[in-house]
């Protein structure tokens, strides 16, 4: 298990550490995968909204920051299991040949990652405008699941539709996957868009999330991660954690807090103020999960 | 080529019921207002939008370029907009207040700038 204390230390970073009410919390009862293997503790790393090809005020650094990140990433101390972008890999363009450049750029750099086992969601900025195809060809299927030490990861596509719907057949596949698990299952939900309504009046919603989380309420032990908000945002529908990670590009302001959901703007005596990625490690033996939010190196 | 979609509008007011505005779709009379909204990337025009309290209007929209959505989550208020259409919301305004309106469909580098108030006085 990671010693976390010494991972800091190591890493050199930021050490600016979030820590939240719900960053603990209870992951299940026995410890044990539903296939009854024994689960083991581990961690990974989730990092978001990395808007690769933007460029403008609200972050002069734009063509460094994802390159820092990598570089962060592969100073830990202790290597994560894997690795999970959760979407706007890259800033969206109307240009079929630009927006297939920025995907591979965003490749080539996140090959760079000593962890090799990555993992990829899209956001509304990767494929809404060409329905995830540009994205599928590069980094295939946008929801699909895996399992790791016990835990059985799913992954939700809610923005190759642009109106921002999961859509009834994918709905209807995660029906059918989650019916295989059983009730005490350790599950965790990547996906980009939060599942329920945290502030609509800035899109900051999925339309028929509602639905999804009615088909994972009977499981008592899921937590879903998530992206699109570039803040760090904690939330619980009934038993279901929701954790909004930060971004790799520019922060925005909480929900409802300005008239407009523009960027916070670059503050160049603190450069990389409010981006960042977060470790997540399961503890299955108290059963929880740990989050910390780290911090990028300006120089 | 612009088609009418009422018959679309009416199923989009089911929604309209329970949202602090009521409103039963029915083609505009002469003497309601109707209020042309206009979107392209990135703007509703306009995109700020009063009403007066119990005063029934159609609020009809098109967009120049792609598809857009209009959305007054307070309200329930959605509807797509379509390039080549016009789509129409009647709407009769029962709730006095500001009620943020947004394109909930993706449009572009942009899209998030797309937004406006609708307000109801008395
Ligand atoms: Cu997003
Ligand atoms: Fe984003």
């Amino acid at each position: 298990m990671t010693n976390r204390r010494d991972f800091l230390k190591l890493a050199g970073l930021g050490g600016v550490v979030f820590a939240s009410g719900l960053s603990r919390f209870a992951i299940g009862a026995d410890g044990k995968h539903a296939s009854g293997a024994m689960a083991e503790d581990f961690y990974f790393v989730q990092l978001s909204d990395t808007h690769w090809g933007f460029s403008g005020p609200p972050n002069p650094e734009a063509k460094s920051t994802l390159k820092k990140a990598v570089a962060a990433v592969n100073s830990l101390a202790t290597q994560p299991d894997f690795v999970i972008f959760t979407g706007d890999l890259t800033h969206t363009t109307d240009d079929p040949k630009e927006r297939r450049k920025r995907l591979a750029e965003f490749r080539d750099i996140v090959a760079e990652l000593k962890v090799k086992q990555v993992r990829y969601i899209p956001g509304e900025h990767d494929a809404s405008l060409d329905k995830g195809e540009a994205y599928q060809e590069f980094f295939g299927n946008t929801h699909y699941t895996f399992d790791h030490k016990g835990i059985h990861f799913i992954t939700l596509d809610n923005v190759s539709d642009p109106a921002g719907r999961i859509g009834d057949e994918q709905l209807a596949w995660l029906e059918g996957d989650l019916k295989a698990l059983a009730k005490d299952a350790k599950i965790v939900v990547f996906t980009h868009r939060p599942l329920f309504d945290l502030y609509p009046q800035w899109d900051w919603a999925t339309r028929d999330g509602a639905k999804a989380m009615d088909l994972l309420m009977p499981y008592q032990n899921v937590t879903v991660f998530y992206g699109h908000i570039h803040q760090e945002h904690h939330h619980m529908t009934g038993h279901i954690p929701h954790h909004a990670a930060k971004s790799l590009i520019f922060p925005l302001p909480v929900a409802g807090s300005q008239p407009k959901r523009a960027p916070l703007p670059w503050d160049a005596a603190q450069p990389f103020k409010g981006l960042g990625f977060r470790e997540v490690e399961a503890d299955v033996k108290p059963n929880k999960f740990d989050i910390k939010e780290l911090t990028i190196k300006a120089s | 080529m612009v088609k009418q979609q009422r018959n679309l509008l009416w199923l989009g007011l089911v929604a309209l019921l329970g949202g602090g505005m009521i409103g039963a779709y029915v083609f505009a009379t002469p003497t309601e207002q109707v209020i042309k909204i206009n979107s392209k990337k990135f703007v509703f025009i306009p995109n700020q939008i009063t009403l007066k309290k119990g005063t029934p209007v159609i609020l009809q929209f098109t967009s120049e370029d792609v598809m857009m959505g209009f959305y007054v989550p307070e309200l329930g208020l959605r509807t797509d907009v379509i390039p080549g259409q016009v789509r129409e919301l009647r709407v009769v305004p029962e709730k006095i207040g500001n009620f943020a309106f947004v394109c909930d469909v993706f449009c572009g580098s942009g899209h998030e700038d797309m937004n406006g108030m609708l307000s109801v006085v008395e």
